[in-house]
């Protein structure tokens, strides 16, 4: 029988997977600012629990046009973890990192593949932290990129929540210069408690 | 003055024409519309799973094609729809991400449509028209006036079932 239970805002669990959530998006952070080799700064990452009908407001509307790059996590635990962002801010990151300016409104093939990697080593500190912090392998796998509606980009891990309750644990990280970015990080039920006893709790 | 009125995700809602119900970015969810042309009721459901006996935890009956479907019929009833005339149309069920390795989890979206034919069929609501999976998020209003189901998705052009 699982411990954890998500409709509890409260609970020790709760604060506990903030501080996680904490941690992560300070080594995400790291991790951006060598990648771009610039500071990059960021605020305190706010942790919300929220409930489906009001997901896709929180990020300015279910329509608005958002980049969601999504990985299995594979390991002692198992998952997924999404990282997100506004279209304009994703393709900001993008010239930043390849010191051009797209004007096209689309994203061509490089620049998604740059985007991947963005995610890719963006979700890859936030796990490594999480993987030490708690002394559990965690692997993720390739990632996959889908630049679409917020709610329907968010119906993904939104689902994988349903299968555990009505809510859904979302990580939001400003960084500097307006980019904000969102993690989602979706541990299998199993895995919530694997977390969890990993840390004595 | 007619209203388009806002479901959410895992929600329900039922309306009488001319108000027209919608909802935002649907991905792997499904969106059914049911409809009785005579009396002009209609109601819309965003489920996202395809199950309820599956799961544990399943206090939101809206939540599943099953149990969504049973209590939008129960409240079209409720509000003067005759269960016989009900028809449907239905959207969604995109697989927003590919994988090469597609699990269940990465498939729920077709899961979710086949759920949602089989629970309408079991209830004798014939489906008139669908615009299901694919790869791209969906916005849909409807309209239980005339029955427009009005699909819109990022780059293409909006059309009506």
């Amino acid at each position: 029988m699982a411990k954890i239970d998500l409709n509890e805002d409260n609970s020790m669990y709760f604060d506990v997977l903030k501080e996680l959530g904490n941690i992560g998006c300070g080594n995400a952070t790291t991790a951006l600012a060598h990648m771009l080799n610039r500071k990059v700064d960021m605020s305190v990452p706010q942790v919300r629990l929220l409930e489906f009908k009001d997901v896709g407001s929180i990020l300015g509307g279910e329509e608005i046009i958002m980049a969601g790059i999504y990985l299995m996590v594979e390991g002692d635990i198992t998952g997924s973890i999404m990282f997100l962002l506004e279209k304009e801010s994703a393709k900001s990151l993008i010239a930043m990192l390849m010191g051009t300016t797209s004007s096209e409104d689309e994203l061509n093939e490089i620049e998604q593949s740059a985007l991947k990697e963005i995610g890719n080593i963006i979700t890859a500190s936030y796990l490594n932290s999480l993987s030490s912090l708690t002394n559990l392998s965690i692997y993720p796998s390739v990632p996959a990129l889908c630049i679409d509606m917020a709610g329907a980009i968010l119906s993904v891990p939104a689902i994988e929540f349903g299968l555990i309750g009505d809510r859904i644990l979302l990580i939001e990280n400003s960084f500097s210069e307006g980019l904000n970015g969102y993690f989602i990080l979706v541990p299998d039920l199993d895995s919530y408690d694997k977390i969890f006893a990993s840390i004595g709790m | 003055m007619s209203e388009i009125i806002k479901v959410g995700m895992a929600d329900l809602k039922i309306c009488k024409a001319p108000d027209g119900l919608t909802t935002l970015g649907l991905g792997s969810c499904v969106g059914v519309a049911v409809r009785d042309p005579i009396t002009k009721i209609g109601g819309l459901a965003h489920v996202m799973l395809p199950n309820s006996t599956r799961i544990k935890n399943n206090t939101n009956i809206y939540k599943f094609a099953d149990t969504g479907i049973d209590e939008l019929i129960r409240l079209l009833v409720k509000e003067g729809a005759s269960k016989t005339r009900l028809v449907a149309k239905i959207a969604g069920g995109a697989q927003m991400f590919s994988f090469q390795n597609k699990s269940d989890m990465v498939r729920v979206g077709e899961q979710n449509v086949l759920a949602t034919k089989k629970k309408l069929s079991e209830c004798g609501i014939p489906i008139l028209a669908e615009d299901t999976g694919l790869n791209f998020g969906r916005t849909v209003i409807f309209y239980p006036e005339n029955g427009d189901f009005v699909i819109r998705a990022v780059g293409k052009d909006e059309k009506v079932i």
